[in-house]
């Protein structure tokens, strides 16, 4: 890992948001981040079923998407969502960790677009999938 | 013709309050963010209050996306279940006595939710309304809008489709 990835790592690992929901970050590679939320109960959406909530998911989604921007060879200072897209394909299974992966698959001067997946530890079917839009901070 | 002598008002408020209070608290993600309802009739306004725990950005520091969305997306639920409760709450067909979450019907779920940042969020208070566009038996589509200081100057908007629970028979 290069001195640029490894302060994103350090940057993401410091988010206070990230850190209270208890994220980890498992890869960092040029526009790939793959970040995972172990089950906790105070995560939990649906009473019912033990299902974690969906804003769990996106902010775990928004988090990865962001961290695959910071971790692009354009080299961006900085960014912030302009826009994330969230489809929920199945509900989590209680009790298994989720994981993403962000792909920034195009930067331009101001924007960069990302795709993301979500799986559990079923790992064939995925739980979720992001498609979302960030700003590009120009080295100040 | 009569009608029949309204409800005293402490009643009222008593019934609508438990029962919002069921439907927030049964909720453990909504007690981690620290998500509060303010009630005005049957007009729902949630309330982040602000907490380290929810910055994402701590140079600028600005709110994390994920916490806004989240917030969005609780406000969108709870309003959405909210209205398939009230005529049940209102008409006594829901036991309002000893009301625990398990006794609530299920939760809408969220199909998609899409959210537009439109500014930064400020290390303080957010407060968001949903509005819900079309209700029908199987889908809903709401739209969900954030502010901190200026009810005009939104931070974020969101809108999302959910899956309805069934009706009880």
């Amino acid at each position: 890992m290069n001195d640029k990835n490894k302060m994103a790592r350090q940057f993401i690992e410091a988010l206070p948001h990230s850190r209270a929901l208890g994220m980890v970050l498992e890869e960092l590679d040029a526009g790939t981040a793959v970040i995972s939320l172990p089950y906790d109960e105070k995560l939990i959406g649906d009473p019912k079923t033990g299902v974690v909530h969906g804003g769990a998911v996106s902010a775990l989604m928004d988090t990865s998407c962001g961290a695959a921007v910071m971790s692009h060879p354009s080299n961006p200072h900085g960014t912030a969502t302009i826009d994330l897209r969230i489809e929920y394909l199945r509900a989590a299974t209680p009790g298994q960790r989720i994981t993403t992966k962000a792909t920034c698959y195009h930067v331009t001067r101001s924007v960069a677009f990302v795709r993301a997946t979500a799986r559990d530890e079923e790992a064939e079917s995925l739980v979720a999938t992001a498609t979302g839009t960030f700003t590009v901070e120009a080295q100040r | 013709m009569s009608r029949p002598r309204p409800e005293p008002v402490q009643v009222i408020k008593q019934r609508r309050d438990g029962v919002l209070r069921a439907l927030v608290e049964g909720v453990p993600y909504i007690q981690f963010l620290g998500i509060e309802f303010e009630r005005r009739g049957n007009e729902l306004t949630a309330v982040l209050p602000f907490k380290d725990e929810l910055i994402g950005n701590p140079l600028l520091p600005a709110l994390h996306g994920g916490a806004t969305s989240a917030f969005l997306e609780v406000t969108a639920i709870i309003t959405l279940s909210w209205a398939f409760i009230w005529e049940d709450m209102e008409s006594g067909a829901l036991d309002v006595t000893n009301l625990t979450p398990d006794k609530l019907p299920r939760l809408p779920k969220t199909i998609d939710f899409t959210v537009d940042y439109l500014r930064s969020g400020l290390p303080r208070d957010g407060y968001a309304r949903a509005r819900i566009n079309r209700s029908g038996r199987r889908y809903a589509s709401v739209h969900v809008e954030a502010w901190q200081d200026h009810r005009e100057k939104l931070y974020a908007q969101a809108t999302g489709h959910f899956v309805m629970p069934n009706r009880q028979a």
